[in-house]
């Protein structure tokens, strides 16, 4: 109560500065008064009877229709009040989801972590990067004792918290099975039974998986319904699609996936992606496949990992800072 | 309880009379200017809210005076069709106005203690107390 006698007071010697002197530094305290009134949570509906207050107290002869009108304006903020208190309470909310959204992003982070192996005559370069705070891209290798690199990218459609909780299902998924089992198309097999079991029918889970083996230059590898990547042919100085048919995972239990080979020789390079690399928008039009090999051409002659930073940078410029889907690109080049 | 002070609420234009009687009582209690306003903006949601979903019911008003404080303790009780879950309405951000501040949080912020009682298919009674500073 005495705090608020005391605004009163402070209040009304400011309005009678401004009302004889009109000068502005009145007006900017004013501002000042209730920047402070808001730290204190003080309401619209208290500052006008402030208002009314000081004004009683500066001209005690005001005729009463004026301090009707002071009070049905008062009346009228009410709910301007409430909404003011509303808006505060859900700030604090959003706040707490925030970190605790935060949170769970980094121990996603954790979970999922992958190391980018270090394999003689390979660079490889990746990068994934969430539209939100959580991922619903993943990308993982899996290296053995024979010198064999395992690569699985996959992309649940649709982002944001569902999206990241069916990745880590995947990414446990994957831990069990036994080492042995290493195959493409038995990989995809098992985990496309595993999501038909535990995902929701409206969710859907597209995966690229192959498997390079050092000592036979050969890549080896399936797809469930994943956005074809591209193999840079070095002799022929060609880029091509790496096809791969094959249905997403988690429709029927009992879906195959077909393998496919690429005989990889010195200087060639396997780009890997997901489709928020290729939907990016431009404006109101999803970027074309043409125009997305055309900024992984142009950045291609660089280390690996530098070049998937690149190309990420470029399409972060392209769309102004603000992702549309979660982006992941891989590049894998062999250098002898 | 002096169910005397009571409001029956059966068209919007009763919303306006139970506005009137609780702002009647709470300047004789001794509110002020604000106390009020908030107080008649209280009654209006509570008002409301037995218009449009339980069609009738009352607002009624007691006056707490006692050696140790003065008060309005305001009840809102209807036979409608009741809550199913108290917490949802209670959230801010979901109250059918639109997420303009009112519905029953709004009440709970204009006054000073609230207490709700809904039973499904039975109806919703609610409790709030404004004490006079």
């Amino acid at each position: 109560m005495n705090k608020l006698k005391l605004d009163v007071e402070n209040y009304r010697n400011l309005l009678k500065q401004y009302i004889t002197t009109h000068d502005e530094t009145s007006l900017y305290q004013a501002e000042q008064f209730s920047k402070v009134s808001m730290q204190h949570n003080i309401s619209p509906e208290e500052i006008i009877h402030v208002h009314i207050e000081a004004l009683k107290d500066l001209y005690p002869h005001l005729p009463s229709e004026v301090d009707d009108s002071m009070n049905f304006l008062l009346e009228a903020m009410i709910s301007y009040g409430l909404a003011y208190q509303e808006f505060q309470s859900l700030r604090e909310k959003q706040l707490e989801l925030k970190s605790e959204i935060s949170v769970a992003a980094n121990m996603q982070k954790t979970l999922l972590s992958t190391v980018k192996p270090t394999i003689n005559g390979i660079d490889i370069g990746a990068i994934s990067v969430p539209a939100n705070q959580m991922n619903g891209d993943y990308y993982h290798f899996v290296t053995a004792n024979d010198e064999s690199l395992g690569i699985a990218v996959a992309d649940v459609i649709g982002k944001g918290i569902p999206a990241a909780l069916a990745m880590s299902m995947i990414k446990y998924s994957m831990d069990s099975f036994p080492e042995n089992q290493r195959f493409p198309s038995d990989i995809l097999k098992n985990l496309n039974r595993v999501v038909e079991r535990n995902v929701d029918p409206s969710m859907f889970i597209t995966m690229f998986y192959g498997l390079y083996h050092p000592a036979t230059s050969s890549f080896v590898y399936s797809s469930a319904g994943h956005e074809p990547g591209f193999f840079y042919n070095a002799k022929k100085d060609t880029y091509e699609e790496i096809q791969g048919k094959g249905l997403v995972l988690g429709v029927t239990n009992d879906t195959t996936y077909e393998e496919f080979e690429i005989k990889v020789k010195k200087d060639d390079k396997i780009i890997l992606l997901t489709d928020g690399v290729t939907e990016c928008r431009l404006g109101d039009r999803f970027i074309e496949r043409d125009e997305v090999l055309e900024v992984i051409k142009s950045y291609i002659h660089l280390p690996a990992q530098e070049a998937v930073e690149s190309v990420y940078k470029h399409f972060e410029r392209l769309q102004d800072f603000q992702l549309r889907d979660d982006f992941t690109l891989i590049i894998i080049q062999k250098n002898v | 309880m002096d169910f005397q002070s009571c409001v029956k609420i059966q068209k919007e234009w009763d919303i306006v009379g139970a506005r009137q009687l609780g702002r009647e009582r709470a300047k004789a209690i001794g509110f002020g200017t604000v106390d009020q306003a908030r107080i008649a903006t209280a009654i209006s949601e509570l008002a409301r809210n037995i218009y449009l979903y339980a069609k009738t019911g009352k607002i009624c008003f007691e006056i707490i005076d006692d050696l140790e404080h003065k008060g309005i303790r305001i009840y809102a009780i209807d036979s409608g069709p009741g809550i199913e879950d108290i917490s949802q309405v209670m959230e801010d951000g979901f109250s059918t106005s639109g997420g303009l501040g009112a519905g029953l949080p709004g009440v709970k912020r204009l006054m000073d203690h609230f207490e709700i009682d809904s039973e499904p298919g039975k109806g919703t009674q609610v409790k709030t107390v404004k004490w006079v500073r």
